[in-house]
């Protein structure tokens, strides 16, 4: 990583938006450009912004799955190692393992299990909780969960130059560009 | 009606929030309410009710953990009474909430984006009045981890899997996690908005410490939509399963009135027609109190009236059904039960439900009772009074007939009953006006996707 002096402390150049549409416009148009380290903030999500800028879907859906098998498994497991293994109950002579009874709880548990790794997997995979990040330090990004769209080209991305790149930004359409600190 | 017809067509045009809105003016008008720094009068007012009724609650259950549950009416042969009642009325009232955020959404019904927030603070805290019910039955609450988790204690107890009591456990306490999940994700770019937008430098730390930093970066928000995409599409077998889980607590024993096949779907519809009668009756007063006509429309109104009308056929379908098993049985006691239900010394609670939910349920079919709201609001706590005597005529003139004469018996609610349930509404209406006052009572960021701001053309260049 080099970086010269003007780079040095800042995080990027952002430029403001008024409407999904003309961030989704400029954010091809930046990517068209070249630059690769991009991010787009909205007050509402925009789907095309991840296809256009990261082009990548999350693995989410992945570990909900497990997290859900691993609930079954704990469920059936649970129930069978504690009524036929460890405190076995004869009731009227009916079988331990009688696992049509344990399809209750264990169903509970993989909706329970598969829930928290959704809420949690979106959650850890976003780096939330984070409490400071370089683009709140742009008095504007209030705006961001509001009505305004920003989009930011960061200092890391080889092809950045402050200059050059709030340039570029502008005319992208952008109705404000500012510099972001470190 | 020479304009009816007229009325209608118009009607199938209102859109889902009214003309003139944009991203801004839905922001203020959501997120002004808890950021001001007014306790309007009317919200105290009912407030105080709240929290005297709750207060109420206490002593209720303050006495029962000193003297007993025998402070209750509850005895044999009516062994299970108000707090069984009381239990599966609140988790039916919940059911509504789940409906609307989850299985609504998976429908990509977009008329829910205004009322599903209030809706799920609804069954949550209508979920966390149920508890107590059973919590308290067990008559020292301290022991229930071991009766009723599956808990490692030194006695080398555990429970037992096969009853459905313990499943009962298990799909309550999922349904309170996943809701208070879903409910909490929904909320997390909210409270960014308010965190941006609060003045007070207090109230800016609570809501972004809340908010866990959420920045509305495209990364964030694909996860979160996959994330709200996943959790609607398990809350919905989740919330069908709940109330199927409370039926069997009724349908797996062997008393004439409980053991139908019948009961899981007749309880689901019968969940949703009260959740939905008790989403009306938050909605119409607190659209008309905070202003809201423009973002709650007639639309939601009406659709939710349909909603009630839907499952209140159900549920008359599932009255009819009950009749019907009860005579094709052939057996004597399941014939007694229902003669005894209709016209033994609970008749009247019967009769009173069937005018509710089978005769004053039909008046919705009728356009101008659901734009009437004062109508509605009337009607829907009527509903809620039905359904609660739905489940009093299920479960009390069940059990106060036993199979032996000598062992029938009477059920009569003691004050400690009714200071309990009283006061559980008490306890809901308080942690409601609470959601009022601090939490954005409508999800700001799912309405404004309504928006033409929000929308995007498709690519040209591919």
């Amino acid at each position: 990583m080099h970086t010269n002096e003007p780079t040095n402390r800042l995080h990027g150049v952002m430029a403001e938006f008024d409407s999904a549409q003309a961030v989704v416009d400029a954010a091809r148009k930046t990517m068209a450009h070249g630059f690769t380290r991009v991010e787009a903030y909205s007050p509402v999500p925009v789907e095309e912004l991840n296809d256009i800028i990261h082009k990548k879907r999350t693995i989410l859906p992945k570990l909900v799955l497990a997290g859900g098998l691993s609930g079954m498994a704990t469920g059936m497991a649970l129930q069978y190692w504690a009524s036929v293994l460890e405190y076995p109950m004869n009731i009227g002579g009916r079988p331990q393992a009688s696992w049509i009874t344990y399809i209750i709880p264990s169903y509970e548990l993989t909706i329970l299990f598969s829930a928290l790794t959704a809420a949690i997997g979106m959650i850890v995979l976003s780096g939330l909780p984070q409490p400071y990040h370089p683009v709140f330090n742009v008095d504007r990004f209030s705006m961001a969960s509001s009505d305004k769209f920003f989009l930011v080209v960061e200092s890391a991305d080889p092809k950045f130059d402050q200059q050059g790149t709030a340039e570029f930004l502008r005319s992208t359409g952008a109705k404000g560009v500012y510099d972001v600190d470190q | 009606m020479a304009n009816h017809s007229h009325n209608t067509a118009l009607l199938e045009e209102t859109p889902v929030i009214l003309p003139g809105h944009d991203f801004e003016t839905v922001t203020e008008t959501v997120a002004e309410i808890p950021l001001s720094k007014r306790f309007p009068l009317g919200w105290i007012g009912v407030l105080l009710i709240g929290l005297g009724l709750a207060g109420m609650l206490q002593m209720a259950l303050g006495y029962l953990l000193l003297k007993g549950i025998g402070i209750w009416g509850n005895n044999i042969p009516v062994g299970w009474a108000f707090d069984i009642i009381n239990f599966v009325w609140w988790i039916g009232i919940g059911h509504a909430g789940t409906l609307i955020s989850a299985i609504l959404l998976l429908f990509k019904q977009q008329w829910r984006m205004s009322i599903s927030r209030f809706a799920e603070a609804m069954t949550i805290f209508a979920v966390a009045c149920a508890a107590i019910f059973p919590v308290f039955h067990t008559g020292r609450p301290w022991l229930a981890a071991y009766w009723l988790f599956p808990y490692p204690n030194t006695m080398g107890l555990w429970p037992q899997f096969k009853s459905p009591l313990i499943w009962d456990v298990f799909a309550v306490s999922t349904y309170a996690t996943v809701s208070i999940v879903f409910w909490y994700v929904g909320l997390i770019p909210d409270l960014a908005t308010m965190r941006d937008r609060a003045v007070s430098k207090v109230k800016a730390n609570i809501y972004g410490m809340l908010s866990l930093g959420w920045r509305g970066s495209a990364r964030h928000w694909h996860r979160y939509e996959v994330a709200s995409l996943i959790l609607a599409g398990l809350s919905t077998p989740l919330v069908l399963s709940v109330h199927t889980v409370v039926s069997f607590d009724f349908a797996v024993s062997v008393i004439p009135g409980w053991h139908a096949t019948i009961f899981p779907p007749y309880f689901v519809a019968g969940a949703i027609y009260s959740g939905f009668a008790m989403v009306l009756t938050l909605a119409i007063p607190v659209r008309r109190f905070y202003g809201m006509e423009s973002l709650i429309t007639m639309r939601h109104i009406d659709n939710m009236a349909k909603v009630m009308l839907a499952t209140g056929l159900m549920v008359g379908y599932g009255y009819a059904m009950e009749l019907f098993f009860a005579w094709y049985s052939g057996s004597p006691h399941e014939r007694f039960m229902m003669w005894n239900r209709m016209f033994g010394p609970y008749g009247w609670s019967y009769w009173t439900l069937i005018s509710i939910n089978v005769v004053m349920v039909q008046f919705l079919w009728l356009s101008r009772v659901r734009h009437n709201t004062t109508l509605l609001f009337i009607m829907s706590i009527f509903v809620n009074i039905g359904m609660w005597l739905e489940r009093f005529v299920i479960i009390v003139t069940s059990l106060n007939r036993d199979f032996i004469p000598a062992s029938w018996g009477m059920y009569y609610p003691t004050r400690w009953d009714f200071m309990t349930f009283f006061g559980t509404i008490g306890l809901f209406l308080t942690l409601f006006l609470l959601f009022l006052r601090f939490v954005p009572m409508i999800s700001i960021f799912e309405v404004k996707t309504l928006l033409p701001q929000s929308k995007v053309k498709a690519d040209h260049a591919h």
